[in-house]
């Protein structure tokens, strides 16, 4: 970084997760500040390339969940205005967003993933929701958990107990997309693990063990200080720690992320289960990214200013 | 060197958690709720937030006199104040309370700080935990926030086509008490209600005003819209038909400046006294400062002619939306005629969540409150508040338009998958939210 640079943080978004957004894009740019690097704060929206074009040489930290933040979109553009940004490549985004593509992408590196049926509206409607419906009771069984594929923050996801409540279920979850996984309930022990790529390979932080007070991690329990129990490093055996960190490595080398990425895994009977990735962890007051930097003994601030350099170099 | 199992965190992010309340229990952050952070994008037409439209207000004299009045008599402006409120202020909400009918003295009316907090400090007054307050169904969010906080058990009251049904009001009455529950009010909200938009004609209030003194029943009329009537004169306030059952509550908010937050409450002496004190507990004096500029405002300005100005702008917008309205919903809807306020409550047919598609509806760039918002017991999910007080009329056809598209792709999923209708289910933890009042 030179004294011309400028961090810009991208935080806001027209995604669902708009809110989250903004939050982790404040702590984020003042864990920047407090390192002393120069950062502006900035929605995207019509007005950022014209501010990216004011600056003499932006830097830029997205911190957007869901939608274009996450879906390549945005890494995309910002490569074809030749603008360095922490995170991962458009195509690594894309594969690793899109739960219909991950999902597989990651069993077929090897990983242990739930039992999945991704299905579009259209489906339903063409071919006569029952008969659908009846061969997901049959082949996924129950509990299951039924989530768009193109969503992030538990929105839109339901755990379904029985056949009656599939279609309340998919029409929630359409109402985030076009597109539903229908899952394999995975009953566990849920962790998460980042994975943080300083330039010297991919390395795994310790595991954050999620246990919310109501049983289930949706939006609120992840987002309500208090709402859910966090152990770090999880109260695992070690051996289960280590297979753990080694699949959220894997899955990172396997789906090309960069930087910083985070999976989401259930122990199941001792052995791990993939169920998903992210490319921009959450790095709001109640998020596991940053949970999981604190107890590896590392400095938020510092990981993101290195993050920040790390990026600017790779222009 | 330290062991991982040493320096293990166990925490749940908040020291405290196990030192609130219990009336913090349902305060939690809520995905619905954290939708309408999309909705305060310009790509997205809002019909959710209930924010008045002071566009027309003239601001650039309103500032330059301020500044003046800053300067001139900036050692009171600035300084505590009484806590009942300032008498010169005092004064002029009488004068306001007299549109609507309200013969009131000034030694009656309690400033607050908005009406919200005149309806806070009521409740504090007047409830216990477990204490039940009688509402419309649906009733405002804000209010209903409020009496949860102060654990009150809310029970909605059926309305119909002239606001609360007093059959359904007495059925309530006879059957809470019967079963020793202590009802200590019906909160209403006679005029363009929040969020219905129905106004009681002066029959039903009469009507509802005999039954409480049947049954010995105080009613706390919440009245902020009530010279926003866009078709009619203003109806006489229920304080203005009986002086000894109704505790009042007015506003600023909605005829000048909400930002000002200048409310008031007006209560029979034994009453009043007791808000004084509760309120200098609360906040010591309500803004002195707002108070200034309120009555400066209403001194100096014509106000009366700046609530016609209000008018004209909250027809076009009233008239877009129910035009929008009428082109746009498919088969099965139906909503309310307001003849004034900021509000439309439209009603699904049987299957629809309006909860459930609200994300739907924010990907397609419109937003809405959904019903659930405006009830405690979980009702309210085939219904939606829309606000027309905002955008401009094109915009808020536009969002009708929208709208459209979005129940209709709602309904043709409902019919893929055969949903008929849906049980009534827990909704929104009400409560009052900028974006959503």
């Amino acid at each position: 970084m030179t004294e011309q640079d400028t961090v810009v943080v991208l935080a806001g978004g027209l995604s669902h997760e708009r809110d989250i957004s903004l939050r982790s894009g404040r702590r984020v740019a003042q864990a920047l500040r407090d390192q002393g690097l120069d950062v502006v704060e900035s929605d995207v929206n019509s007005g950022l390339v014209e501010l990216l074009r004011s600056l003499d040489n932006p830097v830029a930290f997205p911190t957007l969940h869901g939608g274009v933040g996450e879906d390549g979109g945005l890494q995309q553009a910002l490569a074809l205005l030749r603008v360095p940004y922490v995170g991962s490549s458009p195509t690594a985004c894309r594969r690793a967003f899109n739960k219909a593509i991950c999902g597989p992408l990651v069993a077929a590196g090897g990983l242990p993933v739930p039992q999945s049926a991704v299905l579009p509206h259209d489906m339903f409607r063409e071919l006569g929701a029952r008969q659908l419906v009846e061969a997901l009771a049959e082949r996924i069984g129950f509990p299951m958990m039924v989530k768009p594929v193109r969503s992030g923050s538990a929105l839109g996801a339901a755990k379904v107990e029985a056949p009656g409540g599939i279609p309340g279920a998919m029409v929630s979850a359409y109402s985030y997309g076009d597109v539903n996984i229908i899952e394999e309930f995975i009953a566990g022990i849920e962790v998460a693990v980042t994975v943080l790529d300083l330039g010297d390979g991919p390395k795994a932080l310790p595991a954050v063990q999620i246990e919310p007070n109501s049983g289930v991690y949706d939006y609120t329990a992840r987002y309500t200080a208090g709402a859910t129990r966090f152990i770090t490093p999880a109260d695992i055996p070690a051996e289960q720690a280590q297979a753990c960190a080694e699949m959220a490595i894997r899955a990172h080398q396997i789906l090309g992320l960069g930087d910083i990425s985070r999976s989401d895994i259930i122990i199941r009977d001792g052995q791990p289960v993939f169920i998903e990735a992210n490319t921009a962890p959450g790095m709001t007051e109640t998020s596991l990214a940053p949970l999981a930097v604190q107890a590896a003994g590392l400095d938020f601030g510092d990981i993101c200013a290195q993050l920040v350099r790390i990026a600017k170099a790779r222009l | 060197m330290v062991s991982e199992i040493e320096r293990r965190q166990d925490t749940r992010l908040d020291q405290y958690v196990d030192f609130y309340a219990q009336r913090t229990q349902g305060l939690t952050v809520s995905a619905v709720r954290a939708l309408f952070s999309v909705a305060n994008r310009p790509e997205v037409v809002s019909l959710a937030g209930g924010m008045p439209n002071i566009k027309d207000l003239p601001l650039g004299k309103l500032g330059d006199e301020i500044s003046q009045l800053i300067c001139e008599r900036g050692m009171q402006v600035f300084q505590y104040g009484s806590g009942q409120g300032e008498q010169f202020m005092r004064d002029h909400i009488t004068e306001v309370m007299a549109e609507e009918g309200i013969h009131s003295h000034s030694d009656d009316v309690v400033v607050s700080c908005g009406s919200q907090q005149g309806l806070d400090l009521v409740t504090r007054v007047f409830c216990d935990p477990g204490d039940v307050v009688l509402c419309e169904a649906p009733s405002y969010v804000g209010a209903l926030g409020t009496f949860l906080a102060y654990q009150v058990e809310v029970v909605h009251v059926e309305m119909d086509d002239y606001g609360i049904s007093p059959t359904a009001l007495r059925q309530a009455i006879t059957s809470l008490r019967a079963a020793g529950k202590r009802v200590k009010f019906l909160y209403t909200i006679p005029n363009f209600q929040n969020p219905t938009g129905i106004t009681q004609p002066v029959s039903r209030r009469q009507e509802l005003l005999a039954l409480a003194k049947e049954e010995d029943l105080l009613i706390v009329e919440d009245n902020p819209y009530g010279l926003l009537a866009l078709d009619t004169e203003p109806q006489p306030a229920l304080r203005a038909l009986d002086a000894d059952r109704v505790i009042y509550l007015g506003s600023f908010s909605k005829i000048f400046a909400p930002g000002l937050r200048v409310g008031w409450v007006l209560a029979p002496p034994a009453v009043r006294e007791k808000l004084v004190m509760t309120q200098e507990a609360a906040t010591l004096c309500p803004p002195v400062s707002a108070q200034f500029i309120v009555s400066h405002y209403m001194e100096n300005f014509d106000w009366r002619s700046q609530i016609k100005v209000f008018h004209e702008m909250y027809r076009a917008r009233r008239d877009a939306m129910l035009a929008g309205l009428e082109e746009h919903m498919p088969p099965g809807c139906s909503w309310t005629n307001p003849g004034g306020g900021f509000f439309v409550w439209l009603t699904l047919p049987p299957g629809l969540d309006s909860q459930a598609m609200l994300a739907r509806a924010v990907s397609a760039r419109v937003a809405y409150v959904p019903g659930t918002a405006f009830y405690a017991d979980g009702f309210g999910s085939r219904n939606m508040r829309l606000s027309f007080c905002f955008p401009p009329p094109d915009r808020i056809i536009e969002g009708t338009r929208r709208l459209g598209e979005v129940l209709k792709a709602e309904l043709a999923m409902r019919a893929t998958f055969g949903i008929e209708d849906l049980p009534p289910r827990p909704g929104l933890v009400p409560g009052p939210a900028p974006d959503i009042l």
